[in-house]
């Protein structure tokens, strides 16, 4: 679904050269959940922005459905940091979730309806006619998701959605995402530079190294599908992979350059 | 053909000299546009004929005069439009009983037109006084308005702290509300500047107060084409000028100040 | 109780000074021998004759017409253009300079040329209502395109929001505060220029009517004209307002809480 190989981009203004990422190479089948978390700094929005079509790569190869990345894709939605800036102020809740929707060039009777079922999936039913900025962050970060939904999206990125929200309403967010995710059955890369989500959240997780940024490793986490805030994270398999997690971030940031990266391919490595 | 490529590509990316591009290609428009036919030649002379009857005029001393009363009146209005503005405004501005039972007042004088009072004053006043009364009428109300806003944007949080500290009015007003206040002043004396040009101006050529304003007028009843553009070429530097010294002032003054204002005026 | 209270006490905010002025103005003319400047009460007296009907048909509603009519154009052409140029790096730095001199340039300034060049008719003091008009607009405009958030235009290039739709509900509703602001300028800026495209050789219009009063000694009559523009201008103001709140309603509410939160 998502190939990424050798993927590099390299920032260019005023003279001065940034190279984002350096080598990038990992694959997403149809369906997955997939995590991705490195140190701050390591280029995961950059990643994101390449997949999604708003910025090209200076070398290697980026694409979806095994079509090379030339534009925004069609079937592909982002879900921004900002969540605040990314909706309309002049909209209401319901005709920000339906823009999209009209440059599909969808039925109105459609729209309305893929419009509802979405606002009602993020738990937003009553919200539809209030204004963003009439909101909390996190109904923001929901209707945000919310016309994402509504756009039928075969591919859902989200760029580190919940790191400006409060830790209650991020785990109930967390959840509503991977409901989201089991109900809809799209594919879904979430970056996050929180640990403990990029393992609760994901079937696999993809470790970055901080810069120059290569893929560390690319871990599979063989959790339960059912998961569970307080049962899962009490789960002594799920301490296990967080820890590990953790210390390959830690080792990523304490080495500054990429430790020994993985033969290109599908190959995710396992924890004993 | 690569150089010339690479030229343009130069010059596309800077926008000094863009700029320049963009003054000469509207100059060279300007010099064409009369051999096309479609505006009376008479009328409206070639760029390098207003050039010519710039230099001339400018060396003449009825020019001279003329700019000289024009700059004085406008910055005579200026400087009392301003003056009143700030001291009506801050005085209203920190008395909230005053400010509620004088708005309505304020949005209802703030619209009407000077140029209304234009028959009323001429028949009051003598030219000089009729286009100061209109010049500083106009500007008032920008510099008043914006000082409004400036008093309003003090942070509640500075003025409590100032206030348990027992500061005095005048120390207030010094140390809390006037620092808040300034970018709201000068960008209020930049829009009053703009109104001020265009009141003089408006003065000279209706009512008949001595200045450029009036030079044109005569030219045009001598049906002096090209000294007239030529006068209005030196109305808009003028403009020019007092934009740009008081958009600096502005981004001088903003620069340091950490106010969270919204869109500017431009 | 309280509420009562709280509404006279609006009420009273909002007329106690303007009536208190209307009074003092009314008894300080009442004795007046001035001929240049008769009672109040005689100038009000003087109105209705003066202006109903005959004269508000034949010049008021001519001027107000061309206002309009400069105005729509002005602000047509102006957002048009200031959207486009907005747009464009290159090309806002192309005729920045142009534009610049342009503006600076006192509409007054261009009148006696207009006439030169148009004739002395009504498409002329429409031109010179525009010639002021679309400055305001035009800057204003490009202003407020340039500072179009990026996070929001990155969301419309991800969700391949375009064409039409793009210009409709983003860069135009994104930009209308400034736009607003700019309007605003060009409305004041227009009536003083609807009246001064009447004042030099015309032979109708309210401004013009007003002259030939003041000229013909006709003081009552001159200054109810000058009393009725006042009160066009206010009236103008006021509508601008409603509309204003009708669409910026969404920018208000924002600011508002944002200030809350501050």
């Amino acid at each position: 679904m998502l190939k990424v190989r050798s993927l590099r981009k390299v920032y260019d203004g005023h003279g001065r050269q940034v190279e984002a990422l350096r080598d990038i190479t990992f694959s997403v089948g149809s369906g997955e959940f997939v995590s991705v978390v490195g140190p701050s700094g390591c280029g995961k929005t950059t990643l994101l922005r390449l997949l999604a079509g708003l910025i090209t790569a200076t070398s290697g190869e980026v694409s979806v459905e095994d079509r090379p990345v030339s534009g925004p894709p069609d079937g592909l939605a982002l879900v921004f940091q900002e969540y605040g800036r990314s909706l309309f102020p002049w909209l209401r809740v319901s005709a920000n979730v339906e823009l999209p929707l009209k440059a599909k060039g969808l039925p109105r009777a459609e729209r309305e309806r893929l419009v509802r079922e979405s606002l009602s999936a993020v738990g937003l039913a009553d919200a539809a006619t209030a204004y963003p900025w009439q909101l909390s962050g996190g109904m923001q970060q929901r209707v945000a998701i919310a016309r994402a939904i509504a756009f039928q999206p075969r591919v859902l990125l989200m760029d580190e959605p919940f790191a400006a929200v409060d830790a209650q309403t991020r785990a109930d967010l967390e959840d509503l995402v991977r409901t989201v995710w089991q109900r809809f059955g799209m594919t879904l890369l979430f970056v996050t530079h929180d640990i403990d989500e990029s393992a609760y959240l994901g079937e696999r997780v993809i470790i970055l190294s901080s810069s120059p940024t290569t893929v560390m490793e690319d871990l599979a986490i063989d959790l339960p599908a059912q998961r569970d805030q307080l049962e899962t994270r009490s789960d002594p398999r799920f301490v296990e992979l967080r820890h590990h997690v953790y210390a390959q971030v830690q080792k990523a940031k304490q080495s500054g350059s990429g430790a020994a990266s993985r033969e290109p391919g599908p190959a995710a490595s396992s924890v004993a | 053909m690569s150089r010339f490529r690479t030229i343009l590509g130069r010059v596309g990316r800077s926008p000094a000299l863009l700029g320049v591009l963009g003054l000469v290609a509207f100059g060279g428009l300007v010099e064409l546009l009369p051999h096309t036919g479609w505006v009376k030649a008479e009328y409206f002379p070639p760029s390098s004929r207003i050039a010519r009857a710039l230099w001339q005029v400018m060396g003449q001393a009825t020019f001279r005069t003329a700019l000289a009363d024009t700059l004085g009146t406008w910055l005579t209005g200026l400087a009392i439009a301003v003056v009143g503005g700030v001291v009506v405004g801050v005085l209203i501005g920190s008395v909230p009983i005053v400010r509620e039972f004088t708005a309505s007042t304020i949005e209802f004088l703030r619209p009407i037109p000077s140029v209304a009072l234009i028959p009323g004053l001429v028949v009051l006043l003598h030219q000089r006084q009729a286009t100061l009364v209109i010049i500083v009428y106009a500007s008032f109300w920008q510099v008043l308005v914006q000082v409004l806003y400036g008093v309003a944007d003090v942070d509640p949080v500075t003025r409590d702290t100032a206030r348990s500290y027992h500061l005095g009015p005048l120390r207030r007003i010094r140390y809390v509300v006037w620092p808040t206040a300034l970018p709201y002043v000068v960008t209020g004396i930049r829009l009053a500047a703009a109104v001020a040009l265009i009141l003089t101006i408006t003065g000279e050529l209706i009512i008949g107060n001595p200045g450029l304003g009036k030079q044109i007028d005569l030219y045009y009843t001598a049906l002096d084409a090209p000294s007239m553009f030529a006068l209005v070429v030196v109305t808009g530097l003028i403009g020019v000028v007092a934009n740009t010294i008081t958009r600096a002032a502005e981004r001088r003054v903003l620069r340091w100040h950490p106010s969270v204002r919204g869109e500017l005026p431009v | 109780m309280t509420t009562v209270l709280a509404v006279l006490r609006r009420i009273l905010a909002i007329f106690a000074l303007p009536v208190a002025l209307f009074l003092i103005w009314w008894y300080a003319s009442a004795d007046s021998t001035n001929f240049l400047l008769p009672p109040l009460k005689r100038i009000l007296a003087a109105f209705p004759d003066t202006w109903l009907w005959d004269r508000f048909n034949g010049d008021v509603v001519p001027s107000l017409v061309r206002l309009a009519e400069g105005y729509a154009l002005a602000l047509l052409v102006g957002v048009a253009l200031g959207v486009a140029i907005g747009s464009s790096r290159w090309l806002r730095s192309l005729v920045e300079p142009v534009l610049e001199f342009l503006r600076a340039v006192p509409p007054v300034a261009l009148v006696p040329i207009l006439f030169l060049l148009a004739g002395l008719g009504s498409t002329t003091k429409i031109l010179v209502i525009i010639s002021g008009c679309i400055w305001p607009i035009l800057l204003n405009t490009v202003e407020g395109v340039r500072g179009v958030d990026p996070v929001l235009a990155d969301t419309c290039r991800s969700y391949r929001v375009g064409g039409l739709l793009w210009l409709r509900t983003f860069v135009l509703r994104s930009a209308s505060p400034q736009i607003v602001t700019g309007a605003r300028q060009s409305l004041s800026v227009g009536i003083i220029l609807m009246v001064i495209s009447e004042l030099k050789a015309s032979s109708e219009g309210l401004g013009y009517t007003i002259q030939q009063f003041q000229q013909g000694f006709a003081y009552p009559q001159m200054w109810t004209g000058v009393l009725l523009l006042g009160l066009i201008g206010v009236l103008l103001s006021l509508i601008f307002r409603i509309v204003e709140a009708q669409v910026l309603g969404w920018y208000h509410g924002l600011r508002a809480t944002e200030r809350a939160s501050r």
